[in-house]
């Protein structure tokens, strides 16, 4: 119980951080639906764009666990 | 070229890991004397003094990784699946092949199945024109014979009848004379035979 | 190590799977210490060899069970090289599998219980993202000289953009073996953590009531978590892949 104020700021800004790992979800979902979107419209199209849509999907998850990373960062390494 | 590329990335990459190993073996001892606080609860990831033993492992590892893979695997898996895209492209051509003489067969084969038809068709007729022919014949052959023996017949019976009609007036005579003696006449044969003649033209 | 200090609670160490200690004895680790991570990186090498080369030691037409799966991962390799980087991409095909494999075999055999995952740290991803980077770097100039600077010089926008843009673009460049070192790395580590903490929930049943409830909830969690991570195993040492595969292709061809 006699955890100082700086460890409070470590608790709450790992918690912050974690936030941007909703942006993440949301990008993540983006890719996957718009691609759903266009596979539906051209199936034939579909099978030869997997690769961009995992290649999409790795840019957009990268920045999450950017986020997750500071809050590990936060919690044991500061 | 390729191999001489990477060898190159690979011995700068080992020279870079070497310094690195320095360093980190440095900065180990030196977080060493800092303390074991702050070591135990951070992020073992974060951990500088593993650095060097886990680089140097990986190096060893991915070094004999990409020697097996490149000197005996890859090669093997490459020349299988090549042979097994020939196999396949053979087998296929044979199987063209194949069907192509199946299919010249069964050509063959409807062909010989409207020739044996047909020739079967012909037998048939030719058998049928030799039966009539022969039943012509027969049929021909029995009514001369039927004629011959209706001809005879009635020569047979114009006689019997002849005969019959000659025995009815002699029956006929001789009972006239018979009755007419019965009665206690005398009869002029003669007479009789006129009157029974007479009577029996009728 | 968790239990004496604090029996009566919940533990909750999650990164504790992720320590690197000497597997004989109990000193320091230098350079040189076989640890467990040398444990796991020789088990993967093991697991390489055991379905690259016995499997296909037959070298049958038709395929057994092992050397069937040795096949199918070499043809989806040669044919994600061959797309995106091109034939004259073919060539660095081996490099290539040998990542894909080492990343996929030590990601699949980390999600064995009790296992050490080699690719959830720092230090493994970063050295392989750094090789990437070098190989590409210096097969770019070696290939194309001067010219692979065009990669930055984005001729399709306008000419006033193209400063900016090629900062854009120089940055970029360089971010690459940290976003492709950390995405493996946090991925792999962040499912590790997350099915640990879960774990950690499991024991409530025999501290307090409401355990009867946590328990079977933190159990199909794990079980979830861990259907997620074997995709999340095949789909970085995938993605891993693919992105060098693109790399290749922009020291190959900078021109676009």
């Amino acid at each position: 119980m006699e955890g100082s104020i700086s460890q409070l700021g470590q608790y709450l800004g790992a918690g912050l951080a974690c936030v941007g790992m909703a942006g993440a979800a949301v990008g993540v979902g983006n890719v996957a639906g718009n691609f759903l979107n266009g596979a539906l419209r051209n199936p034939s199209a579909a099978a030869g764009q997997t690769a961009t849509l995992f290649i999409g999907m790795a840019f957009a998850e990268a920045l999450g666990i950017f986020s997750f990373l500071v809050a590990l960062l936060l919690l044991f390494a500061v | 070229m390729a191999n001489e590329t990477t060898g190159a990335v690979t011995s700068a990459t080992e020279a870079a890991a070497g310094h690195a190993t320095e360093a980190a073996t440095a900065a180990g001892h030196t977080a060493e004397a800092a303390g074991h606080a702050a070591g135990s609860a951070g992020m073992p990831q974060l951990d500088v003094s593993t650095f060097g033993n886990q680089i140097f492992w990986l190096l060893v590892a991915l070094v004999l990784i990409y020697l097996i893979l490149s000197k005996i695997a890859l090669p093997r898996i490459g020349s299988v699946l090549a042979n097994r895209h020939g196999t396949i492209a053979k087998d296929i051509a044979a199987a063209e092949e194949l069907k192509a003489k199946a299919q010249e067969a069964e050509k063959a084969y409807n062909q010989a199945l409207v020739d044996a038809r047909n020739e079967a068709n012909r037998i048939i007729a030719a058998t049928k024109a030799e039966i009539q022919a022969e039943l012509n014949v027969a049929t021909a052959k029995a009514d001369a014979e039927i004629a011959a023996k209706a001809a005879e017949s009635e020569v047979r019976i114009n006689e019997i009848r002849a005969g019959a009609m000659a025995a009815v007036s002699q029956v006929a005579q001789d009972t006239a004379g018979e009755i007419v003696g019965a009665l206690g006449g005398t009869a002029d044969p003669a007479a009789i035979v006129q009157a029974v003649t007479e009577r029996l033209k009728g | 190590m968790a239990t004496e200090g604090q029996s009566e609670g919940l533990a909750f160490h999650p990164l504790d799977q992720f320590q690197v200690k000497p597997l004989f004895g109990d000193g320091p680790i230098e350079w040189y210490t076989v640890t467990n991570a040398t444990l796991w990186m020789g088990i993967a090498i093991l697991a390489i060899i055991l379905i690259f080369v016995v499997g296909t030691a037959g070298r049958s037409i038709i395929p057994s069970r092992i050397q069937s799966i040795a096949e199918v991962i070499y043809s989806f390799i040669h044919k994600m090289v061959e797309d995106i980087a091109g034939h004259d991409g073919v060539k660095y095909f081996p490099y290539i599998f040998t990542l894909f494999c080492f990343i996929g075999f030590s990601n699949f055999l980390g999600l064995l219980p009790k296992s050490f995952t080699t690719t959830s740290h720092i230090a493994v991803t970063a050295v392989l993202a750094v090789m990437v980077f070098l190989t590409v770097t210096i097969l770019g100039f070696v290939k194309n000289g001067p010219a692979f600077l065009k990669l930055f010089w984005v001729t399709s926008a306008p000419l006033a953009l193209r400063p900016v843009l090629a900062v854009i673009e120089l940055i970029s460049y360089f971010v690459r073996p940290v976003s492709h070192s950390i995405r493996l790395a946090g991925n792999v580590m962040a499912g590790h953590a997350v099915i640990k903490v879960f774990a950690a929930f499991a024991p409530l049943v025999l501290m307090s009531g409401i355990g009867y409830v946590v328990t079977p909830l933190s159990i199909l969690a794990i079980t979830a978590m861990y259907g997620l991570e074997v995709l999340v195993a095949l789909i970085q040492a995938y993605v891993f892949t693919i992105l060098t595969c693109v790399y290749l292709k922009d020291a190959l061809h900078p021109g676009h």
